[in-house]
C-alpha cells in the first residue's frame, strides 16, 4: 500500500470486518439456534441467544435426536474421533518409511514404486466408490473402524511431502551417522524422525481435519446406527419423513461437528499454515 | 532428485514401502481398475451374467439426458462455485494484505471454513435459507422475493454454490495472501512512481504475477466443485429438486448405490477418473516448470 | 593409532575411472595431507578408507586388516566433514556421545570421554547447547570433539577448515598441530589449500585427476617436486615455467639470445639438444650487476608487500610471464631490465611431454 489514504484504510477495515460477518454469520445463527427450544426456532428466527444451551447440548450428546433412533451424538462423535485419528496415524507412519525407503535405498523396482503411489493422487475415494465398498466387504471390514480408516490411508500427498523434506536433509548428516555406526533403522529414529517433527505436526492438523470431515465413505460402509460418525450422522437428522423437524437439535449437532476441527485449527494455526502449504507443493 | 548417500540394505526398503503399497494396491489400484472393466460389461440384476458391451455403456451414458444434464450441472457448479470462491478469497486476500495492525486476527478468523466439513457447511446455509424459519430465506420473503429451495431448481443450485464457495474462501484467502506477499513492494512501489493508480497496479502488476498462485488455486477449486462436495449435495439437496444440482460424483453415488446400475456407475466413475487424471497432469505439467525437484 | 596402507586402489562410477591406481604405506602415527586441486579425487580417495564409497579395485588395510568390505562404523575410523555434520537436534553432549552410544558403551564412560574432549577443545561450557547456537570455530570444534571421543585407530578430516574465515583458519591449524601432538592417532587430512597441508602435514600425497603426482614430506616436494604439476602447485607465488632447449651435449640450458645457464651437475643424459620446461620459483632469483645476468626481465608491474616485494614482468624472445620474489622494499620503474641470476641447484627441469622431473 503505497499512498496513505485514510479512506483506503477505513475502507480496507470495513470490508475485512465484513468478510469475517460472511464467514461467522452461518456460525453465530447455527449456534444461536442451537441454544433454543424446538418451537422457538421452527417458525421464527431467534437472534439471541436462548436458555436452553446446556439442555440441548447434553440431550444431544446423550441421547441424539430421538425421531431419528436416537443415536447419541456423544456416540458418533468418539466414532469420528478414532476414525480422525487413525488416519492421522495410519497416514503418517505409512507414509514417512515409504518416503524413507525412495530416498534413502536403492532397489530394484523402486521407480515403479513411486509411479504406484503417485497413481493415488488420481484416484480420490469419489471415482471408485463401488469397487473399493466390494473390496471392504469382501474383507468384511463393513461397519468396523478398520474399514473405515483403512481405504483412505494411502496417499500420496504425505508421501511426497516426506520425500521433498528428506531430499533436503544433508547427505553429510547421514554420512556422519554411518560413522558413528548407526544403521538405517537407528538413523531413521534418533535423527530423521526428530528433524521431521515440524512437518509431522502439520500433517497431524491437515489429516486429522480430513479424516474426521470425511462423509461419502462413511456412509457407504456403515450401516449400523452406532458406527455413525457426526458428519454424516447430521444429514440423517434432517430428513424426518412426518415428524417435525428439530432444527435446535441438528444445530447443536452441526456446531458439535464443527468443534475439533475448528479447535485443531485455532489452537495450531501455524503448524496448519504450514502444512497446507507443504502439502500443495 | 537422488542422493548420494544411500543404505545398502537388500529386503529393508521393500519391508518399508510394503504397507503402503499393499494399500494402495488393494484399496485403489484395484478397485480402479475393476471400475475399467465393469464399465465394459453389463450385469443382469443378480450378476449371475454380464455381457461384454465394449464401449456401450459409455455411449448409453452420453446419448442420456439426465447424464448431460448432470454434466451440465456440474459445468454450472463447478464454475460458479470457483469463481465465487476465487473473487472473494483474492478480494479478502488484498484486503488482509494492506492492513497492517490486526492483520494476524483477520487471518485466523477467515480460515476456519476450511476446518468445516462440506456437508456441515451445507448443512448450516440450509438452514439459513430454510423456507419456513431460515434469516435468509424469511428476509428475501420480507423483500418480495419467495425463496423456496425445495422447489425451485435455480435456487437449490444457488443455494449449493454459495455454501460450497463459503467452505472454500478460507483456503484461497491463505493462498493468495501468501502469493500477494511474496511480490517485492519494490515492484508496486515503482509502477507507483510511474504514475499507475491502485486499481491499474493491481491489474497489470500485481494480478499477472499472481498467475501461478491464481492458476494453482483454480485447479484445486475445480478439483473440489467435482469431487468434495458430495457431501453439501447429500445432505441438502440429494441432486434435487429434479435434477437441478444432480452433479456427477453424486450421480455416481445414486445411480450405483441406490439404482444398483453398476455398468452404468462404473462408465461414470472411468469418465470422472479421466476428469481427475487430466487435471491433475495440468497441475503437475504445469508447476514442474516452476519448482525445482 | 595404526598404519593404514592402500595398495594399487581404483575408483570408478560407472564407466568413469576416476581414481587411477594409488599406493601408499601410512605409518602408524603419522599425519599425511592429501592435497590437490578441485575434483582430484581426493574426497574420493578419503571417503574410500572410511567405507563411505566402495573401492573397485585394490586393497584398503588399516592396522593390518584388509578393511575393503566393512563399514565404517566397523573400520574404527572418525571423520570430520567439510560441513561438520552435527546432528542439529542433539545438544553438544549428545552429538559427541552419539557414536559411543549406539557402541552401548556405558554412561558413565561416555560422561567421562566427552567432557574429556570438552576440555581439550574448551568446549565445557557449550555442553548443553545446540548447534545452531555456536559459531562456526566452536562447531568445528564438537565435529573434532566427536572424534576424540572415540579414540578410534585413524582421523578423517575432509576439508574442515575450508568453511572458516582466514584469521580461525589459521588459529584452527595450530590447535590441530597441537592435538596431533598430544594424541598422536593416525591422521588423513584432504585439502586443497598447500599451506595448511605443507604446515600440518608430516608427508603429503598429492593428487591430480586421480593420479598421485607425488607423495612425501613437504620439504620434499617443495626442493625436489616430481612433477610440473607439483611444482606449480606448490609454493605461492608459483613456480615460474619456461620452454627451453638444452644444449647439445646436454650440458647447458639455452635460452633466448646467447645466453645459457649452466645446470648444477652436468649433462643429463639423453635429453641433448631437447626442449624441456625449466622452473625456478620466484625466490630463487637474485639481481646481479649488469653484464653478470643470465636472464633479462623487463619490469611490468610491481608489488610492495614489505616484507618482500614482488616483480612482474617478461622476460625472453617469447615474452614469457615471470614473477621475481625479492627480500625488502624495491622500487623500479616500469620497463626497467633487471638483470637476474639463479643458482643452478635452483633449477627445476621437467620433460615437456610427461611432466615428470628429470634429474641432473
Amino acid at each position: 500500500m503505497v499512498e496513505n489514504r485514510p479512506f483506503m484504510t477505513v475502507l480496507t477495515h470495513a470490508m475485512m470486518f465484513l468478510a469475517i460477518i460472511i464467514v461467522l454469520f452461518p456460525i453465530y445463527i447455527a449456534f444461536v439456534a442451537s441454544t433454543h427450544e424446538a418451537s422457538d426456532v421452527l417458525m421464527t428466527v431467534q437472534g439471541w441467544f436462548g436458555s436452553n444451551l446446556v439442555e440441548n447440548y447434553t440431550s444431544v450428546l446423550q441421547s441424539g435426536k430421538s425421531t431419528t433412533g436416537g443415536i447419541p451424538v456423544g456416540v458418533m462423535m468418539w466414532n469420528s474421533l478414532i476414525m480422525a485419528l487413525g488416519i492421522v496415524f495410519g497416514k503418517i507412519s505409512i507414509s514417512i518409511i515409504s518416503a524413507y525407503a525412495i530416498v534413502y535405498f536403492r532397489f530394484r523396482f523402486r521407480m515403479v514404486f513411486f509411479w504406484i503411489i503417485f497413481m493415488t493422487l488420481m484416484l480420490p475415494i469419489e471415482v471408485r466408490i463401488l469397487p473399493t465398498y466390494h473390496v471392504v466387504a469382501s474383507l468384511g471390514l463393513l461397519n468396523t473402524y478398520t474399514g473405515l480408516t483403512l481405504p483412505l490411508i494411502a496417499s500420496a500427498t504425505a508421501t511426497f511431502l516426506f520425500r521433498q523434506f528428506f531430499l533436503t536433509v544433508p547427505d553429510e548428516l547421514t554420512e556422519a551417522a554411518r560413522v558413528d555406526g548407526a544403521g538405517p533403522i537407528r538413523f531413521f529414529f534418533d535423527i530423521l524422525l526428530p528433524l521431521s517433527r515440524t512437518n509431522i505436526a502439520a500433517l497431524c492438523v491437515i489429516l486429522f481435519i480430513y479424516g474426521w470431515n470425511q462423509y461419502l465413505w462413511p456412509l457407504l460402509i456403515t450401516t449400523e446406527k452406532n458406527m455413525t460418525t457426526i458428519v454424516m450422522g447430521i444429514q440423517a437428522m434432517l430428513y424426518v419423513p412426518d415428524a417435525v423437524n428439530e432444527w435446535n437439535i441438528t444445530m447443536a449437532t452441526a456446531i458439535l461437528a464443527m468443534l475439533p476441527p475448528v479447535a485443531v485449527i485455532l489452537v495450531l494455526q501455524r503448524q496448519f499454515v504450514k502444512g497446507l502449504i507443504e502439502t500443495e507443493k | 532428485m537422488e542422493k548420494r548417500v544411500v543404505f545398502k540394505n537388500r529386503w529393508l526398503p521393500y519391508l518399508l514401502v510394503t504397507p503402503q503399497i499393499v494399500i494402495t494396491l488393494v484399496f485403489f489400484i484395484w478397485p480402479a481398475g475393476q471400475a475399467l472393466k465393469q464399465s465394459f460389461f453389463i450385469e443382469d440384476a443378480f450378476g449371475l451374467r454380464s455381457e461384454f458391451v465394449r464401449f456401450g455403456n459409455f455411449i448409453e451414458l452420453f446419448s442420456d439426458p439426465l447424464y448431460l444434464n448432470s454434466l451440465k450441472t456440474t459445468f454450472i457448479f463447478s464454475v460458479s462455485t470457483s469463481f465465487l470462491a476465487l473473487s472473494t478469497g483474492l478480494l479478502f486476500a488484498v484486503m488482509a494484505d494492506r492492513v497492517i495492525k490486526g492483520a494476524t486476527i483477520y487471518k485466523a478468523a477467515l480460515l476456519w471454513p476450511y476446518a468445516v466439513a462440506p456437508a456441515v457447511a451445507g448443512v448450516l446455509w440450509l438452514f439459513l435459507f430454510s423456507p419456513a424459519n431460515g434469516i435468509l430465506a424469511l428476509t428475501l420473503k420480507s423483500l418480495g422475493y419467495n425463496w423456496n429451495h425445495v422447489l425451485k431448481g435455480g435456487q437449490a443450485m444457488v443455494l449449493v454454490v454459495i455454501a460450497a464457495s463459503w467452505k472454500q474462501i478460507a483456503y484461497n484467502f491463505l493462498f493468495f495472501l501468501a502469493g500477494l506477499q511474496m511480490i517485492p513492494k519494490s515492484l508496486i512501489e515503482a509502477a507507483a512512481i510511474d504514475g499507475a493508480r491502485p486499481a491499474k497496479r493491481f491489474w497489470t502488476i500485481v494480478f499477472p504475477l499472481l498467475s501461478p498462485t491464481t492458476f494453482f488455486l483454480l485447479v484445486v477449486n475445480v478439483v473440489y466443485a467435482f469431487f468434495e462436495t458430495f457431501g453439501i449435495i447429500h445432505a441438502v439437496t440429494q441432486g434435487g429438486p429434479y435434477k437441478a444440482t444432480d452433479i456427477l460424483v453424486y450421480k455416481v453415488y445414486s445411480d450405483g448405490f441406490i439404482g444398483l446400475d453398476l455398468g452404468g456407475s462404473a462408465a461414470q466413475s472411468v469418465v470422472l477418473m479421466a476428469i481427475v487424471v487430466t487435471l491433475t497432469v495440468i497441475q503437475f505439467r504445469y508447476l514442474e516448470r516452476k519448482v525445482q525437484y | 593409532m595404526a598404519n593404514v596402507t592402500l595398495k594399487d586402489v581404483y575408483k570408478s562410477f560407472g564407466k568413469n575411472e576416476v581414481i587411477h591406481g594409488i599406493n601408499c604405506e601410512i605409518k602408524a602415527g603419522e599425519f599425511v595431507a592429501i592435497l590437490g586441486p578441485s575434483g582430484c579425487g581426493k574426497s574420493t580417495a578419503l571417503r574410500m578408507i572410511a567405507g563411505l564409497e566402495i573401492i573397485t579395485k585394490g586393497e584398503i588395510s588399516i592396522d593390518g586388516k584388509i578393511v575393503n568390505e566393512l563399514e565404517p562404523a566397523d573400520r574404527d575410523i572418525a571423520m570430520v566433514f567439510q560441513n561438520y555434520a552435527l546432528y542439529p537436534h542433539m545438544t553438544v553432549f549428545k552429538n559427541m556421545a552419539y557414536g559411543l552410544k549406539i557402541r552401548r558403551m556405558p554412561k558413565n564412560e561416555i560422561k567421562k570421554r566427552v567432557h574429556n574432549a570438552a576440555e581439550i577443545l574448551e568446549l565445557t561450557e557449550f555442553l548443553d547447547r545446540k548447534p545452531q547456537q555456536l559459531s562456526g570455530g566452536q562447531r568445528q570444534r564438537v565435529a573434532m570433539g566427536r572424534c576424540i571421543v572415540r579414540e578410534p585407530k585413524v582421523f578423517l578430516f575432509d576439508e574442515p577448515l575450508s568453511n572458516l574465515d582466514a584469521k580461525l583458519r589459521v588459529q584452527m591449524r595450530l590447535e590441530l598441530r597441537n592435538l596431533h601432538e598430544n594424541l598422536g592417532i593416525t591422521s588423513i587430512y584432504v585439502t586443497h589449500d598447500q599451506v595448511e597441508a605443507m604446515t600440518l602435514g608430516d608427508r603429503l600425497i598429492i593428487l591430480e585427476d586421480g593420479h598421485v603426482q607425488q607423495i612425501g614430506s613437504p620439504l620434499e616436494v617443495y626442493e625436489r617436486p616430481a612433477t610440473r604439476f607439483v611444482a606449480g602447485f606448490i609454493g605461492s607465488p608459483a613456480m615460474n615455467f619456461f620452454d627451453v632447449r638444452l644444449s647439445a651435449d646436454g650440458r647447458l640450458i639455452e635460452l633466448s639470445g646467447s645466453d645459457s645457464l649452466p645446470l648444477q651437475n652436468g649433462a643429463v643424459p639423453g635429453y641433448g639438444g631437447q626442449e624441456v620446461s625449466l622452473g625456478i620459483r620466484p625466490e630463487h632469483f637474485k639481481i646481479v650487476k649488469d653484464g653478470d645476468g643470465a636472464i633479462q626481465i623487463k619490469v611490468d608491474h610491481v608489488e610492495i608487500l614489505g616484507a618482500d616485494t614482488l616483480v612482474h614482468g617478461h622476460a625472453g624472445e617469447d615474452n614469457t610471464f615471470l614473477t621475481v620474489r625479492l627480500p625488502d622494499i624495491h622500487h623500479f620503474q616500469k620497463g626497467k631490465v633487471l638483470q637476474l641470476a639463479v643458482p643452478p641447484e635452483k633449477l627445476h627441469l621437467f620433460d615437456k611431454e610427461t611432466g615428470k622431473r628429470i634429474e641432473n
